[in-house]
């Protein structure tokens, strides 16, 4: 081996340089800092053109507004189901990877040329599947249910996409051993790093399953291959599409206790606990796509049930352990900070200017309270019947993947901005009211999705009077009503979504420096330290007293068991069937 | 703290608080009560879905659905101009899914049993009957036979809410159920 070699490296990893971090003292690897950059920057882009997409769905289905016409509103809803479900997400999630990798483990990344490699493919995929979209013969939804044909390119484009992100996360992996072998840090690798650990490792089954289903599906659609069998497709497609929201689950967990513990100190209450309930998602999350199989003829009811409910909805345990973890640890890091007054004071207290902060406890409850809930109710086997493909379905997923996924990375980016693009978040104000505004608007197109959908109104549709069918229909007023509000909170929405493009790329742009002099108040708000060191322990074992938490998680589980008896009561109204 | 390694290196053995083993404890109990509702309810539940379905060629469902409609229609439907099928009490009845509509209109009677059979000739729809609230997927080349008891009379939408291209808004059919030994 040549030195010349030896010193670059092939990968490109082995001559990292290094700056040091003026708020941690890591160091941090300048490859790995322009990749998060890119990835970041990328995913904020699509953002953009998935979330004005967006809008323009829900002005269509405002009854009142009508938007769009028909073949433009299938077009549009297609691409953005492409642009933020997938593009947004999995860019912004290969910047938490290499974040939780080479920065927080004080690493080198393994390969940057291969990351760059993973990157370039995935832009080029992600525009070639948008291109194909937009030229108007590939309406098929994200979806793609055959015998339903996109064109070869709407498939080529995922499978490219799929391949950089798998490469990605081979990087990731990579960086891994490195920081094992070179001993950047001591024992085990830090929680968030776990959690984002699992996050690949699903992203691995995920990617596996989407080649293992688009390679024939493009095959297909150029003529090599003469049938896809529908259901098939569907149990495979899902493994992807489901199990991809798993990443992002375990992506905005790790989030969620990233944020915690820079913005109020909070550490987890136990690792042993935390660590676990993270494992549960790799053990069983990928069980999930029976949740859109659940009214497929031809599967049994054992398939059925053993599926959509994790096994013994162990992955759900593992999400509810989280829930009380993650307020608990809050609480207990606040309580150590000296807000040690009644039930709430460490809440009521926290930094809800900070908009880090606040993005992430909204993301948190509202992800708990109506993502979570509604998930479980609608994965029911026979709630399912009453519920599947009408609107509903969206509701649900936009708490998740809206307030839950999408606000937690929006509240991270206020971290990110000022740690790793090294910059000052310009209109502080601005940044302030933006995830209130956001969720407010995510919150309210969820719920009344959710409330459009059990009147039985149906996702995906340009039409819900029927105007120009030969047999008609007609939806209760009060649907109609839900699907304005609906289309009124998507506006609400988008404005804090635009606050926070604006936000964003103004920071990066002209944002001040960040240095060692202003990046501890460029991180925004924090909770001042009340008193001394008296309570230095508190929220460890032996000295655990969470009244707050206990309090939260109790009106939690109460409103859950109260929904999902509901659920079953309306089931039991309807016409029997079997 | 979260973004920094263990500050107790063997952290696999740290004591986990009471409160916590309490709050697992629950959920995971809650979790097999919701797994135990849905084995209970095929035991004692009234609601559920067929398991029952066939291989089918399109060509020999549409043959099958023709022959039925021609049996037992009863009359046009006035405005549509669609044939209403009104099958006797308990037997077999068919509807088919096609771009974009649903054939035939059926005619049922509250309170009996039938057996309805679906499938779709083209891409994959939705059989969303509205308002009652039963959604099923129905996949080209698969016969699925699904018991039915209508309890009320009226007219039922049926939507098709499974995205099939762009007539996909205007597939809707329809199916009456009447009092027994009355017609519409």
């Amino acid at each position: 081996m040549s030195i010349a070699t030896a010193e670059t490296g092939i990968m490109g990893g082995i001559a990292a340089k290094f700056r040091t971090c003026p708020a941690t003292g890591l160091k941090v690897d300048l490859a790995a800092q322009n990749l998060i950059k890119a990835n970041a920057v990328a995913a904020v882009v699509f953002l953009l053109i998935g979330g004005i997409f967006g809008l323009l769905v829900a002005l269509t289905r405002w009854p009142a507004v009508h938007l769009l016409p028909s073949d433009w509103f299938y077009l549009v809803l297609t691409a953005h189901g492409l642009d933020v479900l997938l593009l947004w997400i999995i860019f912004f999630e290969m910047a938490v990877l290499y974040f939780a990798s080479s920065i927080l483990l004080n690493c080198r990344l393994a390969a940057p040329k291969v990351a760059w490699a993973a990157f370039g493919l995935m832009l080029f995929g992600g525009l070639m599947t948008n291109v194909a979209v937009l030229q108007g013969d590939s309406s098929v939804m994200f979806t793609s249910y055959v015998p339903m044909k996109a064109a070869p390119h709407f498939y080529l484009g995922l499978i490219l996409f799929a391949v950089g992100a798998l490469l990605g996360t081979i990087v990731f992996f990579g960086t891994l051993v490195i920081a094992k072998e070179e001993q950047t840090y001591e024992g085990s690798v830090p929680l968030v790093t776990f959690g984002a650990i699992v996050a690949a490792i699903i992203a691995v089954f995920t990617l596996a399953s989407g080649a293992i289903i688009l390679v024939p599906t493009f095959l297909w659609s150029v003529g090599y291959i003469s049938h896809i069998d529908s259901v098939m497709y569907k149990v495979i497609w899902w493994g992807m599409g489901h199990s991809s929201q798993q990443i992002n689950m375990a992506a905005q967990v790790s989030i969620w206790y990233a944020i915690a513990a820079i913005t109020v100190g909070a550490k987890p209450l136990s690792e042993k606990v935390s660590r676990t309930a993270f494992f549960l998602y790799i053990l069983f999350l990928q069980l999930a796509s029976a949740h859109h199989l659940l009214v497929e003829p031809g599967l049994s009811a054992e398939w059925r049930i053993f599926n959509t409910s994790y096994a013994l909805y162990l992955a759900v345990l593992g999400s509810m352990i989280h829930g009380m973890t993650i307020p608990g640890a809050i609480e207990a890091a606040q309580r150590r900070n000296g807000y040690m007054n009644g039930v709430f004071e460490w809440l009521r207290k926290a930094p809800w200017g900070n908009p880090a902060f606040s993005g992430m406890f909204l993301s948190l409850t509202l992800f708990g309270f109506l993502g979570g809930i509604s998930g479980v109710v609608l994965g029911t086997e026979q709630i399912n019947l009453m519920l599947h493909n009408t609107i509903y379905v969206p509701g649900h997923f936009h708490a998740t993947v809206v307030c839950g996924t999408t606000l937690a990375f929006m509240a991270m980016t206020y971290l990110v901005l000022p740690l790793i693009f090294q910059r000052e978040v310009i209109w502080p104000k601005l940044a302030k009211i933006q995830p209130y505004l956001f969720g407010l608007g995510a919150a309210g197109i969820s719920l009344f999705m959710m409330g459009a959908g059990t009147l039985g109104v149906s996702r995906r549709h340009w039409d819900i009077t029927f105007s120009d069918a030969s047999i008609t229909f007609d939806y209760p007023a009060t649907a109609f009503l839900m699907m304005g509000l609906n289309g009124i909170f998507a506006i609400v929405a988008s404005v804090g979504g635009a606050l926070y493009i604006l936000i964003t790329v103004g920071t990066v742009l002209f944002g001040k420096k960040v240095d060692g002099s202003n990046i501890v108040a460029a991180l925004g708000p924090m909770p001042q330290k009340q008193v001394s060191s008296a309570i230095k322990e508190y929220g460890s074992a032996g000295t655990w007293n969470l009244p707050g938490t206990y309090i939260l998680i109790s009106v939690f589980f109460v409103s859950f068991v109260l929904y999902y008896f509901v659920n079953w009561k309306y089931l039991s109204e309807i016409w029997p069937l079997g | 703290m979260a973004i920094t390694s263990p500050e107790e290196r063997i952290w696999w053995n740290e004591r986990i608080e009471r409160g916590e083993l309490v709050w697992i404890a629950i959920a995971f109990c809650w979790g097999i009560i919701m797994f135990s509702m849905m084995v209970y309810w095929h035991i004692e539940g009234n609601q559920n879905f067929s398991n029952e379905a066939y291989r089918i060629s399109p060509k020999v469902f549409e043959q099958r659905t023709e022959e039925f409609t021609k049996k037992f229609t009863v009359r046009e439907d006035e405005n549509t101009g669609y044939p209403v099928a009104k099958p006797p009490a308990g037997g077999d009845v068919y509807m088919l899914a096609r771009l974009w509509e649903w054939w035939p209109i059926l005619e049922l009677e509250k309170g009996q049993t039938y057996r309805l059979h679906l499938s779709s000739l083209d891409w994959q729809h939705g059989f969303s009957l509205q308002p009652i609230g039963i959604n099923l997927q129905v996949h080209p080349g698969i016969e699925h036979v699904v018991t039915l008891t209508p309890t009320q009379s009226g007219t039922f939408g049926v939507i098709c809410n499974e995205f099939c291209g762009q007539g996909h808004h205007q597939m809707v059919g329809r199916i009456y159920v009447v009092e027994p030994g009355k017609s519409q």
